[in-house]
């Protein structure tokens, strides 16, 4: 199964995973790869290698994707017949723009934006770039003109805060919890409210919270109006994206334990979470290179044909990777078992690490092969 | 300056993958070895660390792993109602129960991170405030991957920016200055001698200075062993063509990457290096099936023989 193959059909691929697994190379890879078949593609990128956000034109931050110059590719040896395009997050803006596109006009937005509570929320670095990568892609799937749009996710610690975090926000910004704990007060929500405190429980949030806190976000939600709903409405859009059959979520991971552990339960989440799996991809896979032989058996020949002491070194080395290969194989195996027959591409451990063109390239061929031409890929590598 | 282990309170961050859980707990155990009561603290309700020295996975409580040795994985919830509960007895712990305000207070971006820091601060403190809480020489957190991780320290101060008065700016300023001072708070980056992570690391240290904090040490781990010469690399390289089966040019294939990776990692460490004021302290690459109790006492005597090589009072 190709990725080419995964994602026939689909508008939107989500990479998710845990950090460090190569989730914003497998993204770009993708994209390249699609782009090559004929789509017009974008992906969206956190936070990309420098060398590669070079290699690919996005030095600057735009906040709206850029064409990747087909030369550029071409230098490297890929001819793309559709188009690439690709553009980095900058999560205050999108957060910005999002204000101004949903605020009734242009003064209460600029006053929205002086909001010392807005100024903290959209500058925070946890569940800002969440909510503002989900609130990009809804833009640019509605607007965008795109064949496919491909989203790298933020580098959170585990895969579902990628999913949480954006329903957390959208739920401060609905203001719900807040106004319904200081309905008993029977005044709703304001600053007058603040004076008074009816409710023992309000009474206790003020003591903890301090007034000016409670009257700054009372302030906030005063400025935000009806303008809540609007958060609601787009929050309800974005999950039906996301929910679309045309969706597709691929989980990114290492062959490492802790990841697979990660990914094993990511999958079973999107599945209660009625969100659409497509396939998994695990990063950084040492493969056997011994068919199923054991390092010990090539002593002699390797002593014989290097001599003793770089023979040994040389069996020691292999035995050391065996232990990794046959770990690795362990932990896809098992991977495997709790996807059930859902697809699964295993990208070697390449030589060099990958933030370059040449890198994208080369893990976009094996996202790209079917099973039996990454098998014969593999197997190249030592016949 | 204080030797690395002389902190009350050590940060660990560092870019996803670079092994920081791993890490952090092998910090705990060299502490545990020299007789410091050292608690090692995972965030967002992760048990990992119990989980690879034979533990089940206890959540919020305070679990002895190894003489001396304890772990804790917080949650902001509970921590949410520990400190309510503390601060304002019966109805703070009513209001703690409240399942609007837990809804409210846990969508306000950053409470999540305070109540988390809160937690740690409290951890560190000589007087704990939590209940039959007996004071610990070392608190190691097992923070979040680098941006959110400075975001982490940075939250005290915001909120006591923004609530400027009342409880929790007072809170806030206070855990704030805790962090600020850098006899007390440490903050370990670790790193793999690879592209992105070293920047990453170069960068946090960037922002760390310009937030008036500092990088005590990067641990730069996973670093393979140089096995081969370049003479060798060349005879290995001859050797692979002329070799008759599979699986003797499978071995030569395995000798010939590791060449490869332990050069591109030279090149990366020297570009750290270079780029860095904070000390470096090496670990080996691992080649195990798991990292287990055995491979984390490997690498706590690693650290600790890279302490005594940085010398003085560092070590």
């Amino acid at each position: 199964m190709s990725i080419a193959k995964l994602l026939e059909g689909k508008r939107v691929c989500v990479c998710a995973g845990s950090g460090g697994v190569g989730k914003t190379t497998s993204a770009a890879a993708i994209a390249l790869g699609m782009a090559a078949q004929g789509a017009r593609v974008a992906v969206v990128t956190i936070d990309p290698a420098r060398r590669l956000a070079n290699a690919l034109g996005l030095e600057a931050l735009q906040n709206e994707p850029r064409r990747v110059g087909p030369e550029r590719l071409a230098a490297a040896g890929r001819e793309v017949r559709g188009e690439l395009w690709a553009m980095m997050l900058d999560p205050k803006r999108t957060f910005d723009e999002l204000i101004e596109r949903v605020a009734p006009d242009p003064a209460r937005a600029e006053e929205i934006k002086a909001n010392r509570v807005y100024r903290e929320l959209s500058s925070a670095v946890s569940g800002s770039q969440e909510f503002t990568a989900i609130a990009k892609l809804y833009d640019l799937q509605r607007d965008g003109g795109f064949d496919l749009l491909v989203l790298d996710t933020p580098p959170s610690r585990n895969a579902l805060d990628f999913l949480d975090a954006p329903g957390r926000l959208t739920s401060f910004l609905e203001g719900r919890a807040l106004k319904t704990l200081l309905r008993p007060t029977g005044l709703g929500i304001g600053v007058r409210v603040l004076g008074r405190g009816a409710s023992p429980l309000f009474g206790v949030l003020r003591r903890i919270t301090g007034v000016d806190l409670l009257s700054d976000l009372s302030s906030f939600f005063g400025l935000l109006g009806d303008m809540t709903e609007d958060f609601s409405e787009r929050a309800a859009a974005v999950e039906a994206m996301l929910k679309a059959p045309s969706t597709a979520f691929l989980i990114v991971t290492s062959a490492l334990s802790p990841s697979i552990d990660e990914a094993i339960w990511f999958r079973r989440t999107l599945g209660e979470s009625g969100l659409p799996f497509a396939g998994a991809i695990v990063n950084r896979v040492h493969h056997d290179l011994l068919d199923g032989g054991e390092p010990d058996g090539l002593a002699g020949p390797l002593a014989d044909a290097l001599g003793p002491s770089l023979g040994a070194r040389v069996v020691q080395n292999l035995r050391d990777y065996h232990l990794l290969a046959r770990r690795d194989g362990r932990n896809i195996a098992r991977l495997q078992r709790a996807l059930g027959p859902g697809p699964l591409i295993q990208v070697p451990h390449f030589d060099d690490d990958v933030h370059d063109i040449e890198g994208l390239l080369a893990v976009e061929r094996y996202l790209f092969a079917s099973a039996a031409e990454r098998a014969a890929m593999l197997a190249s590598v030592v016949s | 300056m204080p030797g690395l282990l002389d902190h009350r309170l050590l940060f660990v961050t560092g870019k996803g993958g670079v092994g920081k859980s791993t890490v952090a707990t092998a910090i705990g155990l060299l502490a545990a070895q020299r007789g410091l009561r050292t608690i090692v603290a995972e965030l967002s309700g992760q048990v990992q660390i119990q989980h690879a020295l034979g533990h089940r996975g206890e959540r919020f409580e305070e679990v002895e792993l190894a003489p001396g040795l304890f772990t804790i994985s917080i949650d902001p919830q509970h921590a949410m109602e520990e400190y309510l509960r503390v601060k304002a007895g019966v109805l703070g712990a009513a209001l703690g129960h409240s399942r609007l305000f837990g809804i409210f207070a846990m969508a306000t971006p950053g409470m999540r991170e305070l109540l988390s820091v809160g937690k740690v601060w409290e951890l560190s403190q000589e007087r704990r405030r939590s209940e039959g809480g007996a004071a610990y020489d070392l608190v190691i957190v097992d923070a979040p991957a680098t941006g959110h991780g400075v975001g982490l320290l940075r939250t005290p101060r915001t909120f006591a920016e923004i609530a400027r008065v009342g409880p929790i700016a007072a809170q806030g300023a206070t855990i704030a200055a805790t962090i600020a001072d850098r006899d007390f708070t440490g903050v370990i980056a670790v790193c793999t001698a690879e592209e992105m992570p070293v920047n990453e690391t170069l960068e946090l240290e960037a922002e760390l200075h310009s937030d008036g904090l500092a990088l005590d040490a990067v641990v730069l781990n996973a670093a393979y062993p140089r096995r081969f010469d370049a003479d060798e690399a060349a005879a290995l390289a001859a050797a692979s063509s002329d070799a008759e089966t599979v699986a003797v040019r499978g071995a030569l294939h395995a000798a010939l990457s590791e060449h490869a990776r332990a050069q591109t990692q030279s090149a990366q460490r020297v570009r750290l290096r270079s780029g860095l004021r904070a000390p470096v302290l090496e670990l080996s690459y691992l080649f195990c099936e798991e990292v287990r109790r055995g491979e984390l006492e490997t690498l706590a005597d690693e650290l600790d023989l890279a302490l005594a090589g940085l010398g003085g009072a560092f070590a």
